[in-house]
């Protein structure tokens, strides 16, 4: 058990308070998208690692991050980093952010069978996704890709619902 | 971030320069010509897939030209938005505007499927920030990789007209893909500081030997066809438009930022 001070975690408290900007049912925190929170005298730095490279939430999500770790009063400076190191995968994704993401009408991303990259063959017959509405697994996917880079679109043949889905990868 | 950069002689790192904005200029380039088909696709689901897959090749981009950026000590919106288009460094597979849905579809194959063989490579860079940057763009490519097999499958098999338009593409951009792999210059000091794991030429014959299977049945033979020294130097009125169109708002308002 690592040892994390007072500081710390009322950091990681303030952070689980953050939304993710488009999708507000799940946090930051959940969404697996804080890498580290470091921590010195007078400075703290977050990691933060983006969804996809191009995702065009990531500066929303510094800007509030800086802002509410700021008014926390826990360092002078804060810096938040975007990194590549460990690459966001959707692994990441809690359990309790699975559960929110299925409650708030997302189907959460299938779990990967092998670490490492996604291969072209397991792309092309992923498992298909639990409808979030019904719990079928009738369920096709429409077109992997959606309305943000990290959606993809599905189709409950049961409850004939169209939904979406957190990609895969 | 650029600690392994720091190191590197005058020719390695100018080098490194080139490398990097050659492939964030084939991202950015072929970025903006998707994203033409946003709300004119042949059908909704590619209207939105297309949209999607241009948004990530000119994130792509941007990521790359903020390592370059800090490499050379510049701004990513300058390299982006400010440059002339005489200073642009993309393949002449870019040069091309989008065509109709099959030369898209044609492109898109021959470029994604050389662009996996160029991220495996950058992936090992000795440039850290540059391997990990290249690691997670291949996860999402490889969505783009899968759409691009599945496109070009559908119009190679779905009747006359589709595999008559692709086939026509594919003759006609089959010599300016050959440019990914362009020689840059001062690729020896790439290859020597692990900056760049392959040579081009390598990749290239790599790339060629996978495409063409899956090519030449749907095609017929394809003509024997290797880079040339020009490769990402050549320009054409296709690209003066595009240039003209994506630095108009940049121009007209200096101080906008992406």
């Amino acid at each position: 058990m690592v040892m994390i001070d007072a500081r710390e975690e009322r950091i990681w408290a303030a952070l689980a308070q953050i939304p993710d900007p488009e999708i507000p049912a799940i946090s930051v925190v959940d969404l697996g998208v804080i890498g580290s929170v470091t921590l010195d005298d007078d400075r703290v730095s977050i990691k933060l690692l983006p969804t996809f490279v191009g995702c065009p939430a990531i500066g929303v999500m510094q800007e509030q991050i800086t802002e509410r770790l700021t008014a926390l009063s826990v360092a002078d400076e804060v810096e938040v980093e975007v990194s590549f190191d460990p690459p966001w995968t959707s692994d990441r994704i809690s359990a309790n952010g699975r559960e929110r993401l299925r409650l708030s009408g997302f189907a959460p991303p299938q779990v990967a069978t092998t670490p490492g990259l996604i291969g072209l063959d397991e792309l092309a017959v992923l498992p298909v996704a639990e409808c979030p509405y019904c719990g079928s697994r009738n369920t096709t996917l429409e077109n992997p890709f959606g309305p943000t880079l990290c959606r993809a679109i599905y189709h409950c043949a049961d409850c004939r619902q169209p939904f979406e889905q957190m990609k895969r990868i | 971030m650029a600690e392994s950069a720091s190191v590197l002689d005058v020719t390695a790192r100018e080098a490194l320069a080139e490398l990097l904005m050659s492939v964030a200029d084939d991202e950015f380039i072929i970025g903006f010509w998707d994203s033409e088909w946003t709300g004119i696709a042949p059908m909704l689901e590619e209207d939105v897939a297309t949209s999607s897959i241009a948004q990530d090749e000119i994130g792509h981009a941007r990521a790359l030209y903020e390592l370059l950026a800090e490499l050379t000590d510049d701004d990513a919106d300058r390299i982006a938005f400010g440059r002339d288009a005489a200073d642009f460094r993309h393949a002449a597979l870019m040069n091309h505007a989008r065509g109709d849905w099959a030369l898209s579809v044609a492109r898109r194959y021959l470029y994604e499927t050389a662009d996996a063989v160029r991220l495996t490579a950058l992936a090992r860079s000795s440039h850290q920030p540059l391997a990990l940057l290249a690691g997670k763009m291949r996860r999402e490519e490889t969505y783009h990789q899968l759409h691009a097999d599945a496109w070009l499958r559908r119009l190679s098999e779905g009747g006359a007209e589709g595999r008559g338009r692709l086939t026509t593409a594919l003759e006609r951009l089959w010599p300016d893909a050959q440019d990914i792999f362009a020689p840059l210059v001062g690729e020896e000091a790439l290859v020597r500081e692990g900056l760049l794991r392959e040579s081009m030429q390598a990749m290239h014959a790599a790339w060629q030997a996978q495409v063409r299977p899956i090519l030449e049945p749907i095609c017929g033979e394809l003509p024997s066809a290797t880079p040339s020294r020009d490769g990402r130097l050549r320009r054409t009125d296709d690209f003066a438009w595009l240039h003209g169109e994506f630095t108009s708002v940049a121009g007209s308002e200096e101080a906008a930022t992406w």
